[in-house]
């Protein structure tokens, strides 16, 4: 025995990066995250309530898929989520973290209720419709583009800047809501309850058809332009690396402005489509909290648009399902974010599991 | 007209405090390079837990004692805080995952067990009604008992519970630790360049460890102020609001500097309630006024980066995951 060995101690584990994983266990091990998520919110379900779990989850599957309008509200959801996912992963591709979707789609929205309110019956629906569409894509630019052109200029912090930004969208409209409801209940109600001019139209007899038609398109122009366009390479290379960029002549200012512009005007698109589309009013809620988790849907998508359908149907049939639980088993409906928690919790662990690997000390007999 | 000066700066002082926990914790987090934006949750968990633990102790024990009163809550919210800095501390140190995604999940939770064992605990227990904890939260809510005789003085000064005071030592001892201390040094050169203070013969690890789990304890006192002091000891989903992102604007606000944060957190808070002691407001206006601390800190925020000043400057490595064999 050496006396250096008292000095030198190797740990019990060593972490190395991983070589690009294949395709086929990286699912995998995704796939046991999220069973053991499962098996870990069925311990609490049953801890809770004493409940078959496998009666929960039945339950839960029911909350999406029992009937038709159900199915048509699950996709409707999952097209508004996927739509502000889509809008986020350009500037997340960049390493731009916009995390103000919330108030991008909530200016969106705001823009074309304001439209729809001062007009009311006063156009032709299709004109309508129109200026309500400009208007929004307008808001959402103006909501993203100011952040973007102080990161481009002074690197002002961009997650700090977009997520204080919600919070100014979302007093925004409520004040909006007061000045329009002289009556103080706060509440805008339907706009043009009788007439429906300026709402879309239904498509496939499906008053949501139409959106999720819309973003299904959009999912797969996104997908190329990421992918195959110029614009999508200058993208990544920004979000690789701001020097390469700026060596191989990328004007880095512009690409950033250019991209979060998209971001903001996709932005707008959702908050067009859930004010025009679906609600046909303008609440604070409107987003509901789906800015913040399009995030997580685009991340966890590695930000493909085409992973993100399933990723999008994945929360929203979680959110669904155990909104569902809630209500059979009389639980308070808070239950479903717990239970999303925890399922994110198990994915973002488990993408450790992929991008590294673990090495345990050898022996000291192999050593030698 | 003094009176009324009084009764505006204790307000302010009332909602400041909430705000100045999340903002001390907050601070510490970011200086040891993590962005923790599940601070609004962790306030949560850390008021709810408060909350359950008076509840059990009021409803199993036939004779409270004040110092049990006051500390089964506290220990409580300590421990449910911490839990949910834990969670957010091993993703995002140990298996390095994003910051952000992290935070964000971990809010969506911490709201959510907030909201669910708040509005169900009374059911736990066969009971009806909503959560009201008088006993303990009179322990709380106890003040200086001279401080009434004060006048305006007494009550700008003396009149809050004993949180408050310990909201302003807290992030005094924070500040100084931070400028004065060698491990305070040390966590700053954590989160400036984490590969640099490795190098140094800093725990990295550590350092981001108890920075996340310390900050994350002492914003989760913010909501166990809240639900005590505050509210007297009732639960109200939801009812916290969006004070925890209004404490992360704090922290660019007082530009990482928890002594700022004090007078920060007081002048937010007046923000948050101006509207109320102005006669004639319209309800529009009221709203336009809630907006004041946003707008203000995104004022203060483009400010900073223009004038770009060293030290006012974000840690240098704030939201990026530190992984030694990267170059």
């Amino acid at each position: 025995m050496q006396k250096t060995d008292k000095t030198v101690r190797e740990p019990l584990v060593h972490i190395t990066k991983r070589p690009d994983m294949p395709l086929f266990p990286a699912l995998l091990i995704r796939l046991c995250a999220i069973l053991l998520a499962l098996i870990i919110c069925a311990l609490i379900i049953f801890w809770l309530t004493g409940l078959n779990p496998l009666a929960v989850y039945k339950a839960m599957f029911e909350g999406s898929f029992s009937s038709t309008r159900k199915i048509w509200n699950f996709l409707q959801n999952t097209a508004m989520l996927l739509c502000i996912a889509l809008a986020v992963t350009p500037a997340f591709r960049m390493r731009f973290w916009n995390l103000g979707a919330e108030g991008q789609v909530l200016v969106g929205g705001l823009a074309s209720a304001a439209v729809m309110f001062y007009v009311r019956d006063s156009w032709p629906s299709w004109l309508l419709i129109l200026v309500m569409l400009i208007s929004a894509l307008a808001a959402g630019i103006v909501w993203a583009g100011v952040p973007a052109l102080f990161k481009a200029n002074f690197g002002t912090n961009e997650t700090l800047f977009t997520l204080m930004m919600n919070y100014v969208a979302i007093q925004l409209v409520t004040f909006f809501i007061a000045v329009w409801v002289p009556t103080g209940s706060g509440v805008l109600g339907v706009l043009n309850q009788q007439s429906q001019n300026g709402w879309l139209p239904a498509v496939f007899n499906q008053r949501y058809g139409l959106n999720v038609l819309i973003v299904g398109i959009l999912t797969v122009v996104m997908f190329i332009y990421l992918r195959y366009s110029k614009h999508g390479y200058e993208i990544s290379v920004v979000g690789e690396s701001e020097n390469t960029a700026r060596y191989i002549g990328v004007n880095v200012k512009g690409v950033i402005i250019r991209t979060v512009v998209l971001s903001g005007a996709v932005a707008g698109l959702a908050g067009f489509l859930l004010m025009a589309g679906a609600a046909h009013t303008v609440t604070a809620e409107l987003a509901g909290g789906n800015g913040f988790t399009a995030v997580l849907v685009s991340w966890l998508a590695k930000f493909n648009p085409l992973t993100m359908i399933l990723t999008s149907m994945l929360i929203v049939f979680l959110q669904k399902g155990s909104g569902e639980i809630a209500q059979a088993f009389r639980l308070s409906s808070n239950i479903s974010e717990i239970m999303t928690g925890i399922i994110l919790f198990f994915i973002i662990g488990c993408e450790f599991f992929i991008r590294y690997r673990i090495n345990f000390r050898k022996k000291a007999e192999e050593e030698k | 007209m003094f009176d009324t000066l009084a009764s505006i700066i204790f307000s302010s002082v009332v909602q400041g405090i909430p705000l100045l926990f999340g903002a001390t914790g907050e601070i510490i987090t970011e200086k040891s390079g993590h962005l923790n934006l599940g601070i609004p949750g962790i306030m949560y968990v850390g008021g709810i837990s408060g909350i359950v633990g008076g509840y059990l102790y009021e409803h199993f024990s036939t004779n409270p004692t004040a110092f049990l009163c006051i500390a089964i809550p506290l220990v409580s919210s300590l421990l449910g805080s911490g839990l949910m800095a834990l969670i957010y501390s091993f993703l995002t140190v140990t298996l390095r995952a994003n910051q952000n995604v992290t935070g964000l999940a971990l809010t969506t939770f911490g709201t959510g067990v907030g909201n669910f064992l708040g509005g169900s605990l009374l059911n736990f227990f066969g009971e009806s009604g909503s959560i009201s904890l008088l006993t303990v939260s009179k322990y709380y809510k106890a003040s200086f008992p001279f401080a009434e005789k004060l006048g305006p003085i007494g009550k700008i000064f003396f009149s809050y519970g004993f949180l408050a005071y310990l909201a302003v030592i807290i992030a005094l001892l924070a500040h100084r630790f931070l400028k004065k201390t060698r491990a305070g040094l040390n966590l700053r050169a954590v989160g400036e360049n984490p590969a640099t203070a490795d190098a140094a013969g800093i725990n990295v690890t550590r350092y981001k460890y108890l920075a996340t789990l310390i900050g994350g304890m002492i914003a989760g006192l913010g909501g166990l102020y809240f639900v005590m002091d505050y509210t007297g000891g009732t639960w109200t989903n939801n009812g916290f609001g969006d004070r925890g992102w209004l404490a992360i604007a704090i922290v660019i606000f007082a530009l990482w500097r928890p002594a700022g944060a004090i007078f920060a957190s007081i002048i937010f808070g007046g923000l948050y309630i101006c509207a109320i002691f102005i006669p004639g407001l319209s309800s529009a206006q009221k709203e336009l006024f809630k907006m004041t601390p946003y707008v203000v800190t995104i004022i203060v925020l483009v400010l900073t980066s223009i004038r770009n000043r060293r030290e006012n400057q974000p840690p240098a490595s704030l939201g990026l995951s530190y992984f030694r064999e990267e170059r």
